[in-house]
């Protein structure tokens, strides 16, 4: 878009002298012109989010106070909190809560911290930096569904990852059941999850370390700094606004958790990986509820909304 | 300027574009199920199965060739998954198709929502399998042209090795003798699981395969007289009987707590002594044993064997215009010879007698005989009640904690109470 309008402004940008009345009067058209044809690019993604993204989400929290249903021949009434009542009092949505917050607590220190290693590794020219680029980043370009399906074979009993840890350490660790198995059902599942999209988030920490200048790095060499002070005081001053992207970014895809649980677990064994998105679908979709899936929506888009926001104070410019 | 103009004129008719594409898409889909002069469409969900849908199509074909044609009909096929949401979806939007194909056991639901109306048909369906029509509140909504029966299946020789008689329908196993024979087949060491009861399955499969051991102990998903609570029935004695049965076969490592994604190929790869499955997978299962596969009936826990009836069947909407025409077509598919062409294709057991005289496999002395008998004499239908597709969630749900080591009681009294509180929150279901 930016490349498109900029032709358009340079002509537009005033010289210093015309500051007649004419030219004043020239100026006013062609902004509106510029404003009109802002508007013109922004309409069809506006539209599209209006219709698909917004108002779905509005009728979304006028239905979590109803007991509308996904199928029934009875009218819909309006039933206050009753949902929020009974979403708060089942143990099931505060499992999910819980597992949510774990899987969270989890994935945003570790991913974000493996991108960065990575996107430092490959951050340098040496030859086939290309064939690693893309090595880290074909995860990424897999569907979840496609990696959660192969993993699921990977995690099996007898599946490569026993097979691995038991060849290498010759028969002495036999390996868990991995996804049926309370306790490593959801490790297993963020051990997949980091390595899917760290991909991503290493682009993003390549792109920061890009843009730090290179002429900094030889005054540091020139004051005789270390590459660990290089590291502290060039370039992680420099992150600072990838840094909270990326923790922004990561935050909400790790509370959004939905497609591996489904594909893996479908919640279980023993709710120990269900997730609040795929309680909202299970009710919504499979038991027709689709008040009671409204009401658990609400709530995450709440939480979502907090958590960025203290995210947002915490890494605001102080200055 | 000029050029500016023109950047402006192509952003606007290139989001003129986007929404008329949009606005057609949206008018394509409704168009394609309007119902123009003398044509009804009929919806099925089996565009996954070439075969079933081959079958399915000549019967329209056949139909709608012959003078007596009341209309033409108009087949669209759906992927399964997709099936019931796109159904669910035109039903909001008042753009249901005349004629629905439906999963048995969601007849009542769809009936209770006004999806459906009652049938009209020509024929007598008395002397169908019970388990092929679908009734509701005393009205017949939907009728199918075959059904599944689920059985065991294990290789004769494995039996004699083991030194365990091979159940018949006469004689099923008991609970006792179930034990007996997993204990002397798993000692034969050929197996590290000598049983696999499908428990990777998911979805519908749980209560399908599931709730008939239930109900063979005692059981059951709701109480059936009214249809009003689950209390003392799913959560009753015998339903705490067993689970605690149902996990000791994964206990005592007789079953793996989740099997193998394909259960019949791993039967037939030798990875199983029996396997718990059904009457599609018989053909399969035939040609790669032979004289040596023995078909047995479920086991008997308490209250005879028992197995989960009712599969895919037909309904006529209740907004269609043309009701008469499209009971006219159910009619005329019911036919002995439609039937059976859709048996075979699909490897199902035919509705009627009549039309398995047609079939050799299903003909008195016939291979697939067995299944037509197990349908008629152990399927008990899921619950006829519009609360089943919850039941059904909640059901499978429990199996699954159950399988993972939880307490029983303690996970069929929470899917008691969510299921009493959906059915009270739904005034009870009643019409």
């Amino acid at each position: 878009m930016t490349t498109t309008q900029l032709p358009s402004r340079r002509p537009a940008a005033p010289a210093p002298d015309g500051t007649t009345p004419a030219a004043a009067r020239r100026k006013r058209p062609r902004h509106l012109r510029e404003q009109l044809s802002g508007w013109g690019m922004i309409a069809p993604a506006a539209v599209l989010l209006l219709a698909f993204v917004f108002l779905p989400a509005i009728l979304g929290f006028g239905l979590a106070f109803t007991n509308a249903r996904l199928i029934s021949p009875r009218p819909v009434e309006f039933v206050g909190t009753d949902n929020f009542a009974r979403l708060f009092t089942d143990p099931t949505f505060w499992r999910a809560l819980l597992n949510v917050s774990y899987f969270a607590v989890v994935v945003v220190p570790v991913q974000s911290g493996l991108a960065l290693a990575m996107a430092l590794l490959i951050n340098k020219k040496f030859r086939g930096v290309n064939f690693f680029r893309t090595l880290y980043f074909l995860p990424v370009v897999t569907s979840m569904v496609v990696v959660s399906l192969l993993w699921l074979f990977m995690y099996r009993k007898d599946g490569l990852i026993n097979e691995l840890l038991s060849t290498f350490s010759f028969g002495l660790i036999p390996g868990a059941d991995w996804l049926n198995d309370p306790a490593t059902a959801m490790p297993a599942i963020i051990a997949l999850s980091i390595w899917q999209a760290a991909g991503f988030h290493m682009i993003i920490w390549l792109a920061g370390l890009q843009s730090i200048s290179g002429e900094l790095y030889e005054a540091a060499q020139l004051d005789g700094a270390s590459r660990w002070h290089q590291f502290r005081y060039v370039t992680w001053p420099g992150l600072k606004h990838t840094r909270t992207l990326v923790l922004v970014t990561i935050t909400i895809q790790a509370l959004g958790l939905f497609d591996q649980v489904s594909v893996m677990t479908q919640g279980g064994p023993l709710d120990s990986t269900t997730t609040i998105i795929y309680e909202a679908v299970r009710s919504g979709f499979k038991q027709q509820e689709t008040s009671y899936a409204s009401a658990i929506s609400l709530v995450f888009f709440v939480l979502v909304l907090l958590i960025s926001a203290v995210q947002r104070y915490l890494t605001r410019e102080k200055d | 300027m000029n050029k500016r103009f023109t950047r402006i004129l192509a952003t606007s008719i290139a989001a003129a574009a986007l929404m008329g594409s949009l606005a057609a898409c949206g008018k394509g889909s409704a168009s394609a199920t309007s119902e123009g002069g003398n044509e009804i469409t009929m919806w099925t969900h089996n565009a996954g199965n070439p075969d079933e849908l081959a079958a399915i199509k000549s019967v329209v074909d056949s139909y709608n060739k012959s003078g007596a044609a009341k209309a033409q009909i108009k087949v669209q096929a759906f992927p399964q998954e997709s099936y019931n949401d796109s159904v669910v979806s035109a039903a909001a939007a008042g753009k249901l198709p005349c004629i629905v194909d439906i999963d048995g056991p969601n007849v009542p639901n769809w009936a209770w929502a006004k999806y459906l109306t009652p049938l009209k048909l020509s024929v007598d369906l008395s002397k169908n399998l019970p388990s092929t029509v679908a009734k509701w509140e005393g009205e017949t909504y939907a009728v199918g042209y075959y059904d599944v029966a689920l059985a065991m299946f294990a290789r004769a020789s494995d039996l004699k090795a083991a030194g365990i008689r091979a159940a018949t329908v006469e004689k099923p196993w008991t609970k006792e003798e179930f034990q007996d024979a997993l204990t002397k087949l798993k000692a034969l060491g050929k197996w590290q699981y000598p049983l696999d009861m499908g428990t990777a399955g998911t979805g519908e499969w749980l209560p399908y395969a599931y709730s008939p051991l239930l109900q063979s102990f005692g059981g059951d998903l709701v109480n059936r007289d009214g249809f009003q609570t689950a209390d003392g029935a799913l959560n009753s004695d015998k339903a705490v009987e067993w689970a605690a049965w149902f996990r000791g076969l994964a206990d005592q490592g007789f079953m793996a707590k989740k099997s193998g994604k394909d259960s019949t190929q791993d039967f037939l790869n030798n990875k199983s002594g029996i396997v718990y499955t059904g009457s599609w997978a018989a053909d399969k299962a035939r040609k790669a044993l032979g004289k040596d596969l023995a078909v047995m009936p479920s086991v008997d826990l308490g209250n005879g064997p028992k197995i989960g009836g009712a599969s895919w069947q037909w309904g006529v909407t209740s907004g269609c215009k043309n009701s008469e025409a499209a009971m006219d077509y159910l009619s005329y598919s019911l036919k002995p010879e439609n039937i059976a062409a859709v048996a075979k294709a699909t490897g199902t057991i035919p509705a009627t007698d009549e039309a398995a005289a047609l079939l050799p496999a299903f003909a008195e002395g016939g291979d697939n005989r067995v299944f037509m008998e197990l349908s008629r004499q152990q399927a008990v239908m899921r619950p006829e009640t519009p609360a089943y597709p919850f039941i059904a969630t909640e059901y499978g749900k429990a199996v699954q904690d159950i399988l993972a080591g939880a307490d029983p009681k303690t996970v069929l009294d929470k899917a008691v109470k969510a299921i009493d509180a959906n059915i009270k929150s739904n005034g009870g279901y009643k019409n």
